[in-house]
């Protein structure tokens, strides 16, 4: 059953347009991210849904009930801000009491659940404390114990691990990961980090330009980007997309020819694609090798190495000036300055028509 | 190594804790020396201990000015105080509307005392002032503002009231927009209506300025002068005397130097005694809080 169903929703500020006929559904207990660079219209989208924006049309709808006209408050959801917005003179309990005050749960039952929620995030030793006297990672746990007192049907994080350091994101990534498995609700993080959005989520929105670029789970996404686009932003470091033309030949599959004259053969079906259609040819690091100059497809300068350990990113400079990143082993040999062969899996590679559009390998048999 | 470090940054306060000695703690020292002698203002000294204190807290003139300032104090600044978050509130958003609106409170505040009080006694004057002829559209009696001994208070209060709610205003509306947004984007999300937000979220947020503003408007008003000089010279029959007006006719009337800096001593610690009280008020809560 879908829990969330947006329709058309529409939003310009003045003449900027920020949001473009957007439709979405999500599911009960789904974990939704919506990943986009900055302006794609992803926070507005999170802030129509919280009823902190006002769309200019479309329809918003929780549980089978339409929620669009509703002040924020009677909506059932609950969120959680970038930068906590904790009430500051109120005590961590007080935080959390607040809004079921308001909404006039009794005490014995606010007491209840802000022990509860105190007890599974580890604050209870700070609920005495005022905001000011916390550290932000412990300011962070406050924010969602208190949108979990609420026990919302909807719960919406913006951009949830965006104010922590290197080591409590990938402890807060972990503790989000189990607080959707207590809570009885969906989730819908904004994020512009796509490592965040892959890990956490069921299903990625991937936004752009104002518009859903694509929907879909992480590996779905990742595997098979629906544009150039998503293409890039998904995935890091992000797919080199090489300028090509559809080669001439009647194969089941196309042919690409690339700049300096290499031809690579990919598994993308040939259909609709006319000989000589400029093309970009799509290619994740780990689908570029380091390899003899014999067996290799192309050659390139070696500009930058990457080490991460386990494996090492080589960033090498073509003959006709374009960038193209391959996978190495952690223990690769290569410098910067040399010289080395690459060989293109041309199985895995994606094709990119001039509009952007996404053409991908036939899956294996 | 230590002491020349010290002297260096005593070099660099020198000549501020000069001209602050020189300027305000030097006459500040002399002031209370002079409140223990009979003088003039030409020089004549004659010590005579705690005489002039003495005489002022026998003084009807000096009591009957202490209650019409605290009176002055008391229904000029909550009233204020007030009526300025009020407009602040109103004007707290980023229209253009409000931008002007901001302009014309404030514009009062530039005006010299001398202005403000000709605009008053146009308005207040009951022969063909504003509010005369506002009685008379109405039928009724105009009322003699400034010669009724029950009515020169509230008259002198209205007036200053005016003249004095445009920087209340603005150091009202620096404090609210130091309050973050999503705070009240929370609160709108916690259920939280107009006035729960106001009391829970905007009061405590300002609470600093509040108390700003109510300690700087008691020590000013308190030495509320031009106003009552300039509308009334203090009457009728003392009606509107205020303390300052007082030290300045036993000062410059009189040429009693020695018993004005007396009632100026006095002035002080009762400034002094209200704010800090004031000041005791709402801190102590707030380390209890």
């Amino acid at each position: 059953m879908s829990s969330l169903v947006l329709k058309d929703i529409h939003k310009a500020y003045g003449d900027t347009l920020v949001l473009d006929r957007v439709s979405l559904e999500v599911s009960a207990r789904e974990f939704i991210a919506f990943l986009g660079p900055s302006g794609s219209g992803k926070s507005t989208l999170l802030r129509i849904i919280a009823g902190l924006e006002t769309p200019d049309g479309g329809e918003v709808w929780l549980d089978g009930r339409r929620i669009d006209a509703l002040p924020p408050g009677d909506r059932g959801v609950a969120m959680v801000f970038q930068h906590y917005a904790l009430y500051p003179h109120m005590t961590v309990r007080e935080n959390m009491a607040f809004g079921l005050r308001n909404a006039g749960v009794p005490r014995h039952e606010i007491d209840a659940r802000i022990a509860q929620a105190a007890q599974v995030l580890e604050i209870e030793a700070q609920l005495e404390k005022k905001p000011g006297q916390m550290s932000g990672g412990q300011r962070q746990r406050v924010a969602i114990g208190r949108a979990i007192v609420k026990q919302p049907k909807l719960f919406l994080l913006d951009e949830p691990l965006s104010n922590l350091d290197a080591a409590l994101r990938t402890r807060t990534r972990v503790e989000l990961a189990q607080l959707r498995q207590r809570v009885d609700a969906a989730l819908i993080m904004v994020t512009h980090d796509q490592a965040e959005a892959m890990t956490l989520a069921d299903r990625m929105v991937v936004l752009n330009e104002r518009r859903i670029q694509q929907m879909g789970t992480p590996m779905d996404i990742y595997a098979r980007p629906a544009n150039a686009f998503v293409a890039r932003f998904v995935g890091s470091p992000a797919m080199t997309l090489v300028p090509a033309t559809v080669a001439a030949g009647d194969g089941r599959f196309v042919r690409v020819r690339l700049g300096s004259g290499a031809e690579v053969m990919t598994h993308v079906p040939r259909a609709g694609l006319a000989d000589g259609a400029p093309v970009s040819l799509g290619l994740r690091p780990e689908h570029v090798a380091l390899a003899p100059a014999d067996a290799a497809t192309l050659q390139g300068d070696v500009i930058l190495v990457e080490r991460l350990g386990d494996r090492t990113f080589v960033y090498a400079c073509l003959a006709d000036g374009m960038e193209i990143i391959a996978q190495d082993v952690g223990s690769s040999a290569v410098r910067f300055g040399d010289r080395v062969g690459l060989r293109i899996d041309g199985n895995a590679a994606h094709l990119f028509e001039a509009d952007g559009t996404g053409r991908h390998a036939e899956a294996a048999p | 190594m230590k002491l020349p470090a010290r002297i260096e940054g005593l070099a660099f306060v020198a000549p501020f804790l000069l001209l602050y000695g020189v300027v305000l703690i030097w006459p500040l020292l002399m002031g209370i020396g002079i409140s223990f002698h009979r003088a003039d203002l030409f020089g004549a000294r004659e010590w005579i201990g705690l005489g002039n204190y003495a005489t002022a807290l026998a003084d009807p003139v000096v009591h009957q000015a202490i209650g019409n300032t605290l009176l002055l104090a008391l229904l000029i600044v909550p009233p204020l105080t007030a009526l300025a978050l009020l407009l602040a509130l109103a004007l707290n958003r980023a229209t253009r509307g409000a931008a002007v609106f901001r302009g014309i409170f404030f514009s009062s505040s530039v005006l010299s005392v001398t202005i403000v009080t000709l605009i008053w006694r146009f308005i207040l004057t009951p022969d063909a002032g504003l509010l005369a002829v506002a009685a008379d559209a109405l039928g009724r009696t105009p009322l003699p503002f400034l010669s009724d001994q029950a009515l020169v208070i509230p008259a002198i209060a209205m007036t200053t009231i005016w003249w004095s709610l445009g920087f209340p205003v603005m150091l009202f509306l620096a404090g609210l927009q130091q309050v973050p947004a999503d705070v009240y984007e929370a609160a709108a999300l916690d259920r939280a209506g107009r006035w729960t937000t106001f009391r829970h979220i905007t009061l405590p947020a300002i609470r600093r300025t509040l108390l700003l503003v109510v300690m700087l408007q008691t020590a000013g008003q308190l030495q509320l002068f031009g106003q009552a000089q300039l509308l009334t010279g203090g009457g009728p029959g003392g009606g509107s005397r205020t303390i300052v007006l007082a030290i300045f006719e036993v000062a410059f009337g009189r040429w009693e130097l020695g018993y004005a800096t007396a009632l100026a001593e006095i002035l002080f610690a009762m400034i002094l005694v209200v704010t800090l009280l004031q000041y005791w008020l709402v801190t102590r809560r707030e380390d209890a809080g």
